[in-house]
């Protein structure tokens, strides 16, 4: 069983990009559960949602506390809320920022871990740039998909179709298809850079 | 048709696929989800000969109610909580008067304090209203309980509550296999109502009865439920012939032939506890579970049968019994009387409280070696409770206790991150 928890602010789509992952997964025949870390959402307030992909069915209720993977779609809870508590060791992380780890303060932090398994990428702007508005949850399930390789991008672009329709649709699979080659360039580069150490 | 949605989504299709005449519904979390869906199927006209009727409270909604099935209309309604404490003068009236309303409950905590997060205190605080009492594990029997409930309650004349954890259920995208049109209408036969406002043939519904008949009265809900313990097993074996699959009955077990521990619950949670017993299986422990499928009636000889041959049973339940413990367990405790086993009951999960595996080893650990307390509190911070007892022995004026416990754990620990 793979499990991912998403950590975003209320309004950024934090339950939708669960939802749309496990419906991702389910397109690929296999089992999903998600579901949000049900509270008194309010706009800007923290929210975590989770979603467990599995091949067989899902019986476990409890929420995600040591997950395979982080999305975290507002770097600023790094400083408000333990986003990375429970996180398997050598687990991914995918930040939506125009940032560096370094720059972010997390340099000391991830010093050991696996440099193909963190990635950032700007979700917000690839949102703005593509479907006009800040929504960083789907650009990131392409990030997701390129980071993780647990489900694939055409998988997303199915969810983000089941979704949404016209115009808002297509914004939203150009915005997730450059996210996925952004992410895609960054690990590629990861893994020269590691195989230079070696 | 298999289908990734949320566990109000599958609802909500599940209940439009009954042919429902009339839905009157109050919004309440976390109930909310379904009749929005509803409201926008009839709205649409996907689902037709149905009225929509806004109501302007819970109460509202069970007299509309009760006023719609007492015109033969097949008639549903949901609440959660608050919603179901606040109509239940018009619950009691509708079992009183056989009327086979079908109302999902969304189980949600009781305040004070408020509380919106799940357990099972709003349905089982109904348990003797006589009303029958369905728990979902999952979706997908949430889904099916429903369509069984419409058959069973129309059948019998007695209404039906569909439980399902609120959020952990109504919030859930899981598969869920949603049935065609054909299969439900195969299963449910329209609503033939056995009493009926009709003004062609006027008949009078609620007639005041004093102690000459009222025990009489009375008696015959009791045996109606009675009839619904022979009744929910058949349907069970009704539904897998038409549907394919298992849901409902009165009771399930797993992995309860040679179980010497054996667990009892009811909803979704038995999820969590089927994949620690696995872990535990594999350690060589003899557990098994026991899920309680139909609270109301309660299936006493089924829970006596499932659970005579174990040493010792744990009944782990997500409501309270101020002053006693537990309610499932005085249930299940009067299923085995005469017999010689340990009982413990655990009260695990209330306000939302998650119930982890690695909290659910640990219990079952220390029952299997009988070390279990009678009562046990899973998971309670007894750190933050004794620090309030010790200031109410201490200052006469201590102030409110919730938002004195809610300081001594610092604010943000309110939710889980």
């Amino acid at each position: 069983m793979f499990q991912v928890r998403i950590h975003g602010r209320g309004g950024q789509g934090v339950v939708t990009a669960a939802e749309m992952l496990s419906v991702a997964a389910f397109d690929e025949g296999r089992h999903a559960q998600a579901f949000p870390s049900f509270g008194s959402e309010r706009t800007g307030a923290p929210v975590v949602a989770f979603c467990r992909i599995a091949d067989k069915e899902i019986r476990l209720r409890e929420p995600i506390m040591e997950p395979d993977a982080l999305i975290i779609q507002d770097p600023t809870l790094l400083h408000q809320v333990d986003v990375f508590a429970g996180l398997k060791k050598g687990g991914y992380i995918l930040i939506n920022t125009n940032k560096t780890f370094e720059e972010l303060g997390l340099g000391d932090f991830l010093r050991d871990w696996p440099h193909d398994r963190l990635c950032t990428v700007p979700a917000t702007d690839l949102s703005r740039k593509h479907v006009g508005r800040p929504m960083p949850n789907v650009p990131l399930l392409g990030g997701f998909a390129a980071v993780s390789s647990v489900i694939k991008l055409e998988s997303v672009v199915m969810a983000i179709k089941d979704k949404f329709s016209g115009k808002v649709a297509a914004g939203n699979i150009a915005g997730a298809t450059e996210a996925y080659d952004i992410v895609r360039a960054e690990m590629d580069e990861a893994r020269r850079q590691e195989a230079a150490h070696a | 048709m298999l289908k990734q949605c949320e566990g109000s989504h599958a609802v909500a299709e599940a209940v439009a696929l009954c042919r429902p005449e009339v839905i009157c519904a109050y919004p309440i979390s976390p109930q909310t989800h379904i009749v929005e869906g509803i409201g926008e199927m009839v709205k649409s006209g996907e689902l037709k000969d149905c009225e929509f009727i806004n109501v302007e409270s819970e109460f509202a909604a069970m007299s509309v109610a009760i006023g719609s099935s007492a015109t033969g209309a097949r008639t549903y309604t949901a609440t959660a909580s608050q919603g179901l404490l606040f109509m239940v003068e018009a619950v009691y009236n509708a079992s009183g008067l056989g009327l086979p309303i079908v109302m999902t409950v969304a189980n949600r905590a009781i305040g004070a304090p408020i509380n919106i997060w799940n357990d099972h205190s709003d349905s089982l605080s109904q348990r003797d209203c006589g009303w029958i009492q369905l728990f979902a594990e999952t979706n997908q029997e949430a889904l099916d309980l429903h369509i069984q409930a419409f058959k069973l309650a129309e059948e019998l004349s007695l209404p039906v509550m569909v439980c399902m954890d609120g959020f952990i259920l109504t919030h859930a995208y899981e598969r869920v296999d949603i049935p065609t049109q054909e299969q439900v209408d195969a299963f449910l036969p329209p609503y033939e109502p056995r009493q009926v406002l009709d003004v062609n043939e006027p008949v009078s519904i609620g007639a005041m009865v004093g102690p000459e008949a009222f025990m009489e009265v009375r008696y015959l809900a009791h045996a109606k439920q009675m009839q619904a313990l022979e009744r929910i097993p058949q349907l069970a074996e009704e539904f897998k012939k038409v549907f394919g699959r298992d849901s409902g009955g009165l009771t399930h077990t797993y992995c309860a032939e040679d179980a010497e521990t054996m667990v009892v619950a009811m909803g979704s949670v038995l999820g969590t506890i089927k994949d620690t017993v696995d872990e535990m299986r594999a350690a060589g422990h003899r557990i098994g579970v026991l899920g309680i499928t139909s609270f109301r009636p309660f299936p006493l000889v089924a829970v006596r049968e499932a659970l005579k041959n174990a040493k010792r049973v744990v009944v782990l339940e997500k409501s309270l019994a101020v002053g006693i413990g537990g309610i499932v367990s005085t249930n299940v405790r009067m299923a085995l009387s005469g017999l010689n086993l340990h009982g413990y009951t655990v009260i695990a999960g209330l306000g939302g409280r998650a119930i982890t595996m690695k909290s659910l080893t640990g219990l079952f650990e220390k029952a299997g070696r009988d070390e279990l307390e009678p009562l046990t509190f899973l998971d309670l911070d007894w750190k933050v409770v004794n620090k309030q007892l010790e200031r109410e022995k201490q200052v006469r004026r201590s102030g409110p206790a919730a938002e004195a416990m809610l300081r001594d754990i610092g604010a943000v620990a309110a939710r889980n991150y």
